[in-house]
């Protein structure tokens, strides 16, 4: 782990942490190790409840694998994580597989929640560390989760930004379009528009993506590692490791 | 009953219902499963499976899934189901962990369907024959909602702390394997031990347990979920569960790994 990688990664938690500022209670689902992270900062801080699957002290469901997604049709969790294999320009991720199947195609793990969450939790958080033409095409093979809906279908909320290794974007889900708001330690604004392969908007000047605070970084290493342990072990000691 | 008494209960083309891989999966099991010979194997995943599937569809035992997701978690994509799509030999019938839990939830209340909210644009419905889209007949405006028919699976499968002597079994908060067993025809479960204490009488056990009522077998398979955890009990082998991904990466990195763990018949 090289000291680029771990400021990366810490602006990465630091704009989620800022997304989540106002929720009362997000849920945190498989494979999210860096959200996970982002949502004990904002515990932290703000007290925000977080129900973290998979974690025997912060999986906080007693009736099962279903209360999770009862809570979300409820109205009852306020903002979720979602990654995918592919996220397009239009908010939409493919968790599902790229090219032929069978043939020559790639398969993924398949779609979790994602159908159902990204339509019933309001602040939806997009995130996928690998920032390439390959993950971040103009629009997805094939749609797990929509990124937007036509009008009449039930649906309380969405993506409100891209988080990746490279960079930081907010979402209009109006115009089904990113706007580039940072780029991480490390990138410029080109640069990230070379690695993209959709279109997005960009204001003349792109800001560096904010660190954490000092605070956070020490809750980082000792507390959030020690609750993260038992479902990302190997990210719980990344995060001891950096200094 | 024995493991081999209890797994030679599943046939040929069973819809096998197990769980996610934190919930109690009944990995023993599965190795005297493979042990028995047992395929044509219908797997539905509750919600997801990971390193169970994998090892069922790369011995060739499995012809279809129904899944949300089937990944090794932490320790990446699942090899064997990845080259298993790739070569077309097994059919895929990608669902959502929410809709999983509901048509099971039919199930146990013995209607039909189900509704459920969300997953409208998304290519999973676009996928599936067996869902309907239909108007929400109690709005006053458009409001259209997917149903979906009720799962009954043949046998459900998983591993759980404990059962007493009359048959219950104690699963603790994991409330899906309940809603499993209330779903399935049969529910087959290995325990870590048979308690003296009758699990359904006391009071404060009997939230979690599941009443012998639903149950039809069970068999005593102590660490019967390694090299995955049982919550409470063990931790997940996170080592052994890398050893795996590895191996399984190719087609002779996963039969040496079946050799080591299922052909030579002990384990530990």
């Amino acid at each position: 782990m090289t000291g680029t990688d771990a400021a990366r990664r810490e602006a990465m938690i630091a704009a989620v942490v800022r997304r989540l500022e106002g929720c009362r209670t997000v849920a945190v689902g498989a494979s999210s190790p860096m959200p996970a992270a982002a949502s004990l900062l904002a515990r932290a801080r703000w007290d925000t409840r977080v129900l973290m699957l998979g974690n025997d002290r912060l999986d906080r469901f007693t009736e099962g694998g279903r209360e999770l997604f009862d809570l979300a049709a409820q109205g009852r969790i306020d903002a979720f994580f979602l990654s995918g294999g592919q996220i397009d320009g239009a908010g939409n991720v493919n968790l599902l597989g790229v090219g032929d199947l069978p043939g020559d195609g790639q398969r993924f793990p398949g779609s979790f929640g994602s159908p159902y969450l990204a339509m019933l939790v309001p602040r939806l958080i997009l995130f996928r560390e690998e920032h390439s033409l390959r993950t971040l095409p103009e629009r997805v093979d094939a749609i797990s989760a929509p990124g937007t809906s036509p009008p009449g279908v039930y649906r309380r909320g969405g993506p409100v930004a891209l988080i990746t290794g490279r960079a930081v974007f907010a979402f209009d889900p109006a115009r089904a379009r990113f706007t580039l708001e940072s780029v991480n330690p490390g990138e410029t604004a080109r640069g990230v528009r070379a690695a993209t392969g959709f279109s997005y908007d960009e204001a003349s000047d792109v800001p560096i993506s904010p660190p954490l605070e000092e605070a956070d970084r020490a809750r980082l290493r000792g507390q959030v590692a020690d609750d993260l342990d038992p479902v990302y072990p190997r990210f719980a000691r990344a995060l001891r490791a950096a200094s | 009953m024995t493991l081999r008494e209890l797994v030679a209960t599943i046939g040929e083309g069973d819809l096998v219902a197990v769980p996610r891989e934190y919930s109690g999966v009944a990995m023993e099991a599965t190795r005297e499963l493979l042990r028995a010979g047992t395929g044509g194997l219908r797997l539905l995943a509750v919600p997801t499976s990971g390193l169970q599937a994998d090892v069922l569809i790369g011995a060739g035992r499995v012809t279809a899934v129904e899944a949300a997701a089937i990944s090794l978690g932490e320790a990446g994509l699942a090899p064997r189901f990845t080259a298993a799509m790739r070569a077309g030999t097994i059919t895929m019938l990608d669902s959502t962990c929410p809709a999983v839990h509901a048509a099971l939830q039919a199930a146990e209340k013995g209607v039909p369907f189900v509704p459920l909210r969300g997953i409208l644009g998304s290519d999973v419905l676009a996928r599936r024959d067996d869902w309907r889209v239909e108007q929400n007949p109690f709005a006053e405006g458009p409001d259209p909602i997917v149903l979906l028919p009720a799962l009954r699976p043949d046998v459900a499968l998983f591993h759980a702390p404990r059962a007493d002597r009359e048959g219950n079994v104690w699963v603790g908060r994991h409330r899906e394997l309940a809603t499993m067993a209330h779903a399935a025809a049969r529910t087959l479960v290995t325990v870590e031990e048979v308690v003296d204490v009758d699990l359904v009488a006391d009071p404060e056990l009997a939230p979690g347990a599941i009443p012998a009522i639903y149950v039809s077998a069970i068999a005593v398979a102590p660490r019967g979920a390694w090299p995955l955890g049982l919550s409470g009990h063990y931790a997940a082998d996170v080592d052994e569960l890398a050893r795996y991904a590895a191996a399984a990466r190719s087609e002779e990195g996963f039969t040496a790994w079946l050799d080591e763990h299922v052909s030579a018949g002990s384990v530990r």
